[in-house]
Order: structure tokens, then sequence, then C-alpha cells
């Protein structure tokens, strides 16, 4: 089974006069094919650190630590050969790429993740399909990613993204952000049939147990200061709603 | 004619490292067997020459010399950019490539039709995208194809030489009125050795659907290219014509410098759209400018990708009511490179409109500059101008700079400039690589999506080959 293995992450970042500040300060983490790990944890406590790290954004720096994908050092890997290898990442702030439709947008990654251009007729029905079951207005297609987009609209196209481009992992940083009630659900399981279909391991980030009903997790990580602080099954995260994570903060 | 090819092909045949702007895309060269009588240096016995030898009207010659003297008298401009490297006297002024006109495409001497394969010429037509081909092989026409029905409607399309020959009364009327003899030095000295070029007239309610094309290309070693290009549009017409260059790489400088004069009469429409890439030693030094008439619109759509150093501002003058000018722009710099381009728009009538966009890119130490004017003459009351430039920086040792003129004589006017410089920003870089695409492979989508406005307005084969461009440059722009 293919595993996507975290041990003992250290990340640091530039700060703005000079120094470096360590934000991951040892993560461990394991996460199979076809499972939901949820990770959640206090603002500011290295979320969304941990997952640009695992995609190789270049502002991020691994002074300790390990990342592998079945085995293979992802560390070592650029941006584009860890996609490649089948990592993902559904983006908190999507960016915008000014003049780039959507449409070329998703075949060129198509094409760049395959290895070869994905055949014209079946493409075309499968982003149509895609895009409806998002309930996306195909009129999307034609427009520049993410520009003019609503919060929410880009978390849909991200999650478009997921469901064609095929990952082994998934790492969703708060794709329930900002959703209304109705597109939690339907993210939510564009989220679950990709799990149905190609199974990849997940690993998402909220704050909100809401998404946890409909995206259903094996896992749950508390994350405070750059590290898992605990780690449970789903009533864990029931009982993070009722306490709050005071009682790591003043543990740590 | 021999049919060898020269080192550079083989050097491009090599290893791929095909390093963007460093390497010439097009960088072979057929044989020099044309070039190699055609003497160096300006004078009045070369111009005479030149005339003598195309068999031209006495006013022609006496136009000829007088420009000579012009281009003398004149100074070097001091602004824009450094054009100390061009030796005047280390140029080929004329040079003949075949003796007579080729009338088809099989009568086309060898090498000649190597050439134009490789620049797709014969697809392009096949699939009926272009109306007929002038194609300038180095200082002549030598092939040259007009659609019947244009010819049926009244359209002239033929080179500029056979223009001055057969339609001598035409020409002579139009010839020179849109740019002066001795509007710049370079306006001068094409005015004195002009060869070549394309001359177009649309008569009065003659729309042609489909773009007019014309090719160019240096081919001679310190060959200056002075083609001239006269088009008129008759009232209520409309042409697109179409002017796309590519040339060799060779040791040392060369030279364009063109001419071109548009007339747009009333109510008609005159677009012309060029992709100017010469290779990295080339000055490209152009004068272009229309006059629009009562309710005409002239478009200027430019694209600049070669050359070492290009300054070209495509001017409007609107001197009808309600006339329209528009420009758009895309620049690119490379290592060595400064593309000094912009546009101007001259409002000397009531309710006139102008346009301009510009998009630019610097990167590998370029430089991209825009310079534009925006005059509104007294009395051009409700005029109105918009300008907007965007300038790209793909790393941190290129340069853009803005230099907007604006000389306003009247109130009542509605002016909008707006300009940004922007960095591909790392942000963007990751998204589009954590989606799998290579470095080059990202820079050069994030690229081609900043110029989109303009390329969407390329002619399909046009915008198919800049992206092509931009891919190879940004093979060399990373890494
Ligand atoms: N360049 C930087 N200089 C200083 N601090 C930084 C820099 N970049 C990030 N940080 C800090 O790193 C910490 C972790 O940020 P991160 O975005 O990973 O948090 P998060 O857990 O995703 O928070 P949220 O729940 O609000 O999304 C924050 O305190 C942030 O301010
Ligand atoms: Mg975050």
């Amino acid at each position: 089974m293919p595993t996507l293995e975290i041990r003992d992450l250290h990340v640091t970042v530039d700060e703005a006069d000079g120094g470096t500040k360590e934000i991951l300060r040892g993560v461990d983490l394991t996460i199979g094919s076809g499972e939901v790990h949820a990770v959640m944890g206090p603002n500011g406590s290295g979320k969304s650190t941990l997952a640009y790290s695992i995609a190789g954004h270049p502002k991020y720096t691994v002074t300790g630590g390990s990342i592998t994908l079945d085995g293979e050092d992802v560390l070592a890997m650029s941006v584009d050969e860890r996609a490649r290898a089948g990592l993902f990442l559904a983006m908190q702030y999507p960016v915008e790429v000014p003049g780039v439709t959507v449409s070329n947008f998703l075949r060129t990654a198509k094409t760049a993740i395959d290895g070869e251009a994905p055949k014209l007729r079946t493409w075309v029905k499968d982003v149509k399909q895609a895009m409806d079951d998002l309930k996306m207005d195909p009129t999307f297609a034609e427009r520049n990613v993410n520009e003019h987009f609503s919060g929410g609209e880009k978390k849909r196209h991200e999650i478009l993204q997921m469901e064609l481009l095929k990952p082994k992992f998934a790492v969703l940083d708060e794709t329930d952000s900002g959703l209304d009630v109705d597109a939690l659900k339907i993210v939510s399981e564009g989220v679950n049939r990709s799990l149905a279909s190609t199974g990849p391991g997940v690993l998402l980030i909220t704050h909100y147990t809401r998404i946890l009903r409909y995206i259903k997790p094996q896992f749950v990580h508390v994350f405070v200061d750059g590290r898992v602080a605990e780690q449970g099954g789903p009533e864990l995260a029931d009982s993070l709603e009722e306490t709050g994570y005071d009682r790591f903060l003043t543990r740590a | 004619m021999t049919d060898t090819v020269s080192d550079t092909t083989q050097e491009l045949a090599g290893p791929p490292e095909l390093e963007g702007l460093g390497k010439y895309r097009y960088g072979w060269a057929d044989s020099d067997t044309a070039g190699s009588s055609a003497r160096r240096g300006l004078s009045e016995e070369v111009v005479r020459d030149i005339s003598a030898k195309k068999s031209e009207p006495g006013w022609m010659l006496q136009l000829r010399l007088k420009a000579l003297k012009l281009f003398a008298r004149k100074p070097m401009p001091n602004w824009g950019s450094d054009l100390t490297g061009i030796d005047f006297d280390n140029i080929k002024y004329f040079v003949r490539s075949t003796e007579k006109q080729a009338t088809s495409w099989d009568e086309l001497p060898a090498d000649i039709k190597n050439t134009y394969d490789r620049l797709g010429i014969p697809e392009a037509e096949k699939q009926r995208l272009i109306a007929g081909v002038a194609a300038q092989y180095e200082s002549e026409v030598v092939y040259h194809q007009i659609r019947e029905d244009l010819e049926e409607k009244g359209v002239i399309f033929v080179d500029t030489d056979t223009g001055l020959r057969e339609h001598e009364e035409l020409f002579k009327e139009y010839f020179g009125t849109v740019i002066p003899v001795g509007d710049n030095k370079f306006a001068s000295l094409n005015t004195a050795v002009w060869s070549g070029g394309s001359f177009i007239y649309v008569p009065p309610g003659v729309h042609v659907d489909i773009p007019l094309q014309a090719y160019f290309r240096i081919n001679t070693e310190n060959m200056g290219q002075f083609e001239r290009t006269l088009i008129i549009a008759d009232e209520g017409s409309y042409v697109h014509y179409v002017e796309g260059c590519t040339a060799p790489i060779y040791q040392s400088d060369s030279l364009h410098s063109a001419v071109v004069e548009i007339v747009v009469k009333k109510n008609a429409r005159v677009r012309y759209t060029t992709i100017q890439n010469w290779s990295n030693n080339v000055y490209n030094l152009v004068t272009k400018r229309a006059t629009a008439a009562e309710g005409a619109t002239m478009e200027w759509i430019d694209g600049n990708i070669g050359s070492k150093v290009t300054m070209k501002y495509p001017a409007v003058y609107l001197m009808g009511e309600h006339a329209k000018g528009e420009t758009l722009s895309i620049a690119m710099a490379g290592e060595g490179q400064h593309q000094d381009a912009g546009a101007k728009m001259v409002h000397a009538a009531p309710h006139t409109a102008s346009s301009i966009v510009s998009k630019s890119i610097a990167r590998g130490g370029g430089r991209t500059s825009y310079r534009g004017l925006i005059q509104v003459l007294e009395g051009a009351h409700h005029s109105a101008s918009t300008v907007r430039c965007d300038a790209l920086l793909v790393d941190t040792i290129s340069r853009s700079d803005t230099y907007p003129y604006n000389d306003i004589r009247e109130d009542d006017v509605v002016m909008g400039h707006e300009a940004t410089v922007s960095k591909v920003s790392d942000d963007q870089l990751f998204y589009l690589m954590s989606r799998g695409m290579a470095e080059d492979e990202a820079m050069a989508m994030i690229v081609r999506g900043f110029i989109e406005p303009v390329a969407r307005e390329l002619p399909m084969e046009y915008a198919l080959e800049l992206n092509r461009l931009i891919e190879l440059q940004m093979e060399g722009a990373v890494g």
C-alpha cells in the first residue's frame, strides 16, 4: 500500500529582518492510501507550512527530518517532480494566473502529470462531467485561472483539479473555509468521489468538524506549535469542538 | 547556385541547447551568392545606381538624392537606444537576389524555396489563410501571387517597385505624404535607398476579408534592408496586412530600417500586424505612420521579439472627426536586447479616440522601454485617449522603463493612463509547478497569459508561432 511518511520534520522561514524562524518543530505523520487524516489546530500553528513543505514551496526551508513517498525521498524532488510522483495540494489561497484559461491550465497540467496528452474526446467529456458534478458553470472553463473567482469558486476549482489529476496523496488546506452549506456538501462529495474511485491518501486541514460529517476521517491529529500534539480517532475532533486547544497550549 | 547550408545550421542541429534568444530558431542561411556583388557604403553613386537598375522615373531619383542629402545632415537620435554600433560604411544598400521576379512557386530558385519551406509559407497558403504572398527575399520581391477575386475587385497588392512601375500616378500622389522625406534620419535613409516592400490599394467600399501577408528576410551579411510599404485604403474599405520577419544569425551588425505609410480614408479601416523576429544582431529602426480621415480606423498590432535594438513607435494621425487609432504591442527583450517601442497618437480633429495597450517582457538582463506620445491639438475637443502599459520582469537583472509624454492643447478631453511593472511571482510559479509543469513550462504559461490580451488579436498561425517562440525563450530563462 502506497504510504506518505513524514518523520521528525523541521522547517524554517526567512523573516523580513534577515533572521530565520522555525515553524515546524518535529512533525511525524504517516498516511496510507485510501486513508483520511484530519489535521486541526489553532491559527498560526503551522498547518499550511506543513502543506507547503510537502509540496515543496521555495519559501520554506527543511532543516531536518524526512518526507518519503513509497520510500522515495520527496525532499530531493522539485515541486513539479513531486506533483508527477502523485502529490497534490489544494491550496488555502489559490493564486490567479491572468490570461490562462481554466481549460488550458487543466489540459496542460494533465499532460504534465501523465507524461502524455489526454485523449481529446474523453478528456473533454471528463472535464465537463467533473465540472457538472461540482456544480461549476461550464463558462468557468473559458475563464482565467482563479481570476475574479469568489472564495468558494476557487475551492471548487481546486477539487476539480484533484478529481481530474488523480493524485496518490492529496493535502487539502482549509478547503472547507469560506464555503456555504451547499457548497461544502458539493465539495465534500467531490473528495469522496476521488476516495471511492482512485483512493488517494488525504490530509485534510480544517478548523471545523462540519466537513468531517461528510468526509469521514479515520485519524485526527491535533496540531499545536509546529508539531502533532495528540492523535486519535474521529471522536477527538468532537472533543476539540467542546474544549478547544487550551489544554494543549498550556501543556506545551 | 549551390545548396550548401551554412555552419549555423549544423550548430543548431547539434545538442538541443536552444537557449532561447541566444540561438535563433530560423538560424540558417542560404548560400550567399546574391549578395557578393553588392558594394558596401553609401554615396550618391550608389543611390543613382539603385535607381538606374530599377529604371525609375526621374522624380523618384531626385527624391532619393534629396533624401540622401537630408540623411547626411540629420543628427542621430540621442534618445532611446544606443545606436553607436551601426557602421553606415559597412552596409550593403542594395542586393538583388534574382534577376527577374518569379511568378509562381515552381519558378523560385531552389535555395529560396528551401528557405520559405522552413518558414512554412506553402502550408500557410494551403490553409487558405492568406490571400497572396509577397515574399521579400533580400531586397526584391521574388515571389508574388494574388487571389483572383481580389484583382477583380480592383485591389492592388504588389511589391513597391512594381507599384511604382505600374501605378505611377497613384504612387506619386501618396508616396512620402505621410512620412516626409526629411521626417527623421532613418526615414531619410530609407527614402534614399528603399527597395521592395508592399504597395496596396483598396478601392472604395471593398472589404478584403482575408489578411494579406508578406514575409521578409535579411540574408546577406551586413546587408541593410530598407523596404518601403505604402497602403491606401479608399473610402469605406477594409484591409488587414500582416508582415512577419525572421532572419538568420550573423556575426556582424545588420540594419533594418523600413518605412510604412498608410492612408486610411473616410470610414475605412486598416489593420497592420507585424511580428518582428530579427536575429539578435539587427538594429531595427522603423518609421510607421498612418493618417486616419473622418470616421476611419487604424489599428497597429506590433510584436517585437527579436533584434538587438528596436526603436519603433507606430503613429496614427487622427485627421478627421470620429477617427480612431489603436496600437497593441508586445515586446520581449532577452540578453543584450533593448526593445524601445511604443506608440504615437495625434488627435487633430474633434471626437477622435485613441487607445494604446503595450505589454513587455524582459528577461536575462534585457531591457524594454515603453515610449509613447499623446498629442491633442487645439480644437480636437471631445477626444479620448487611453494608455495601458504593463511590464513583466522574469528575473531581477532585467529592466523596464516607461516614458509617457502628453501634449494636450484642449480642455475638453478624456485621458486615461495606467502602467504596471510586475515580477513573475514565486506563488504563481509554485502553483503551476505543483500541477506538474516544469519551471520553464510554467514560466512560459505565465508569460503567454500576460500577453494574451494582445496575442488573441493575432491571426491564428502567428499566435501559435508566438507561443512557440515564448517557449523557446523560456527554456533559456530558468534554471
Ligand atoms: N516569512 C515569515 N516570517 C515570519 N513568520 C512567518 C513567515 N511565514 C509564516 N510565518 C508564521 O508561521 C506561522 C505558521 O503559519 P501557517 O500559515 O503555517 O499557519 P496555519 O496553521 O496554517 O494557520 P491558519 O489556521 O491561520 O491557516 C505563523 O505564525 C506565521 O505568521
Ligand atoms: Mg493555513
